[in-house]
């Protein structure tokens, strides 16, 4: 257990400096882009004197680095800027649709380990059955099957002709935020999506979780378990299931950070308001300082989630604790 | 076997374990291959009965079958263990004997702990599944006393480690305090010290053998290392390409071995003023391969007259308790290094 909590400390310690990197990285290539903050903002017939010294007024000639260290302190304080194409300040902008991404992406991870789980133990516990036949020939065709194909047909077939969700949007129409019906609604909003991106994504874990438990079945530690007297659903629940986990308390963390990103073909076919979609629009319509915003919080969920995976695989996997 | 049993005033008309013709075959392609082939003997009380053969002569698959661990095996005979056939049990019945009545102490300690459970957990565990009523604490102050009795320092502290903190010496100790736990009438050691260098390999085998005296177990001591059976056990038998093809009790046999096999594993062991060890020549082939007819020692000792083999080779009882499998024994000599030469054509 200390060396635990040694191994997440150290493991904390080693995301700042990453995270500082991601941010000069990007503050160098939002600097290559043409333009400034005026651009567009003025009047064009403004003379370039003015605008050159409403730059000096904004510490736009200023050095990069105190120009970095600007946006650095406005960020840690909530300002990303403001939204050229919304005419509001971005962090209004991604706060709605970061809410929506978070929980579309919670569904779907949800139903993704729901599908999982008892898929890939049957799958691994069975192996080479009829049972297993089925189960493996599902994850070929979840494999094979493009997500925007799939999505398109869950909407055509569940939305449209048999009517039994909404096909767009994240919450239906004129109902006051805070009520019960609004929370349901956003809910039954969730699902057609949730479920078609989930019913996709689960069939790598199923894959994975079925040739780990093949692979650990036969390992020495569980003839041993079964040399004790522990029943077949003993050495299954206990000690093969455990050590069949390890690479997906490892993915897990990744998946995590579909939680923040969100997911760019779901949310354009289902037309939910989320991360994904935002990003799409902004880089079309180009609307850097969301782009750059959207940019910024997709690299924190990416080292967030590996920070997670790892502290989850320490949690699990005792070996990793040490050095 | 009588003699032996009689010197020691034990019944023998109750062996705690009788194994009678008991046949193991595994699956290859289509086929089933018998990698253990009608081998009948018998274990008592206190007594350790050592099995020794090279590797791929069918030991662990006898191990195995004897507590019903293959997965995918045809096992084929009886197994008597305190005079009830355990082949007809269900394998939850299985489980109420499999850590308590009979355990087993497994060849490679590194890989025979799961790595995620600290130990004290998996020495638990066994008591757990037996005596399920004995309340939390407790089981925890069985487990520290049975770490201290296999010789571990500091139980409280290594209670909680994990396999990968301790060293394979003492993960084998952990290996043996789950199969004494529950004190086994019946343990099998399987090759216990063959993972381990040779001065942990002594300390192992006293343990053993003190836990042995201490329960008055009967114990199968499988190894490919004659000098551990000449220390160890009582009886011994050799097996040699899934067949028992000698078993006598320890002394007989190491001042009298009479099959061909015997005496060859006898003479490979090094010895003073030996200029050159004596190779068995070939390996035991592979489970597909092995000779079902006639002795199957035949092609590892070409240079004798083949006539002088069986063509259904048994069991001859030579002496009391010593038992020999077909009749090349009689005329087998070893070769000298010019006729050696002549067979293998090497110098």
């Amino acid at each position: 257990m200390k060396f635990m909590w040694k191994f997440i400390v150290r493991r904390i310690i080693i995301t700042f400096p990453q995270l500082i990197l991601l941010s000069v990285l990007l503050f160098l290539m939002a600097q290559a882009m043409p333009g400034d903050a005026l651009t567009g903002l003025i009047d064009p017939n403004v003379p370039e004197e003015v605008k050159e010294q409403r730059r000096e007024e904004l510490g736009l000639n200023d050095p990069w680095h105190v120009r970095y260290v600007d946006w650095v302190s406005g960020i840690v304080k909530g300002d990303l800027g403001q939204s050229f194409r919304f005419k509001m300040p971005v962090t209004e902008v991604v706060t709605d649709r970061v809410i929506n991404s978070f929980w579309l992406s919670l569904v779907t991870l949800v139903f993704t380990y729901l599908i999982a789980v008892p898929l890939g133990m049957l799958s691994g516990r069975y192996n080479n059955t009829l049972l297993d036949s089925a189960i493996t020939t599902y994850t070929y065709i979840g494999f094979a099957t493009p997500i925007f194909i799939f999505a398109l047909v869950m909407v055509w077939v569940f939305g449209y002709n048999l009517g039994w969700f909404p096909t767009s949007g994240s919450v239906a129409p004129g109902l006051e935020p805070g009520t019960m019906e609004y929370y349901l609604s956003k809910f039954y909003h969730l699902l057609l999506p949730a479920l078609s991106m989930a019913l996709i994504q689960t069939v790598s874990t199923v894959q994975y979780l079925r040739s780990e438990i093949i692979d650990t079945k036969q390992k020495d530690f569980i003839i041993t378990a079964r040399a004790k007297g522990a029943s077949e659903s003993r050495v299954y629940n206990r000690h093969i299931f455990r050590n069949s986990i390890l690479p997906i308390a490892a993915f897990f963390g990744y998946e995590i950070t579909t939680l923040i990103t969100g997911s760019i073909f779901v949310e354009r076919i289902f037309a939910y308001p989320g991360m994904g979609q935002l990003f799409i629009e902004s880089v079309l319509l180009r609307d850097f300082s969301v782009v750059n915003a959207v940019v910024l919080l997709f690299g924190i969920a990416m080292i967030l989630g590996a920070l997670l995976s790892d502290i989850i695989l320490s949690i699990v996997d005792p070996r990793i604790r040490i050095k | 076997m009588q003699t032996s049993n009689r010197v020691r005033g034990i019944s023998v008309e109750n062996p705690l374990l009788q194994i009678n013709h008991l046949s193991t075959s595994f699956r290859i392609g289509d086929q089933y291959y018998r990698a253990v082939d009608d081998v009948s003997l018998s274990v008592n009380k206190n007594e350790v009965l050592g099995i020794v053969g090279e590797s791929g002569s069918g030991k662990s698959a006898l191990a195995y079958s004897i507590m019903r661990l293959h997965n995918r095996a045809k096992i084929e005979g009886e197994i008597l263990f305190r005079g009830k056939d355990i082949m007809t049990l269900k394998n939850s019945e299985m489980n109420k004997l499999r850590g308590n009545d009979m355990a087993m102490i497994f060849q490679d300690p590194l890989t025979a702990l799961n790595p995620l459970m600290p130990v004290g957990n998996q020495i638990g565990e066994t008591l757990l599944l037996h005596q399920p009523n004995i309340s939390k604490h407790e089981r925890k102050e069985r487990v520290l006393e049975l770490l201290h009795l296999v010789g571990i320092p500091r139980p409280n502290y290594v209670y909680e480690q994990f396999p990968h903190e301790l060293s394979g010496g003492m993960r084998q100790r952990i290996v043996i305090a789950i199969a004494i736990a529950n004190k086994p009438e019946l343990l099998i050691a399987d090759e216990p010290t063959t993972a381990l260098d040779v001065t942990i390999q002594a300390q192992i085998l006293d343990l053993i053998r003190e836990l042995k005296e201490d329960m008055h177990s009967g114990v199968i001591l499988i190894t490919h290392d004659l000098g551990v059976v000449a220390e160890m056990a009582d009886r011994v038998a050799v097996m040699y390409a899934g067949e028992i093809v000698e078993i006598a009790d320890v002394v007989s046999l190491f001042e009298n071995p009479l099959h061909p096999y015997t005496r060859s594993l006898l003479n490979s062991v090094p010895a003073e003023g030996q200029d050159r060890l004596h190779v068995i020549q070939g390996i035991v082939p592979a489970l597909q391969y092995l000779p079902r007819e006639g002795c199957r020692f035949r092609e590892r000792i070409p240079w004798i007259d083949p006539s002088a083999h069986e063509e259904h080779p048994e069991l001859h009882e030579v002496e009391p308790g010593h038992f020999v499998r077909c009749t090349c024994f009689k005329q087998f000599y070893f070769p000298d290094k010019r006729e050696e030469a002549g067979i293998y054509g090497n110098s």
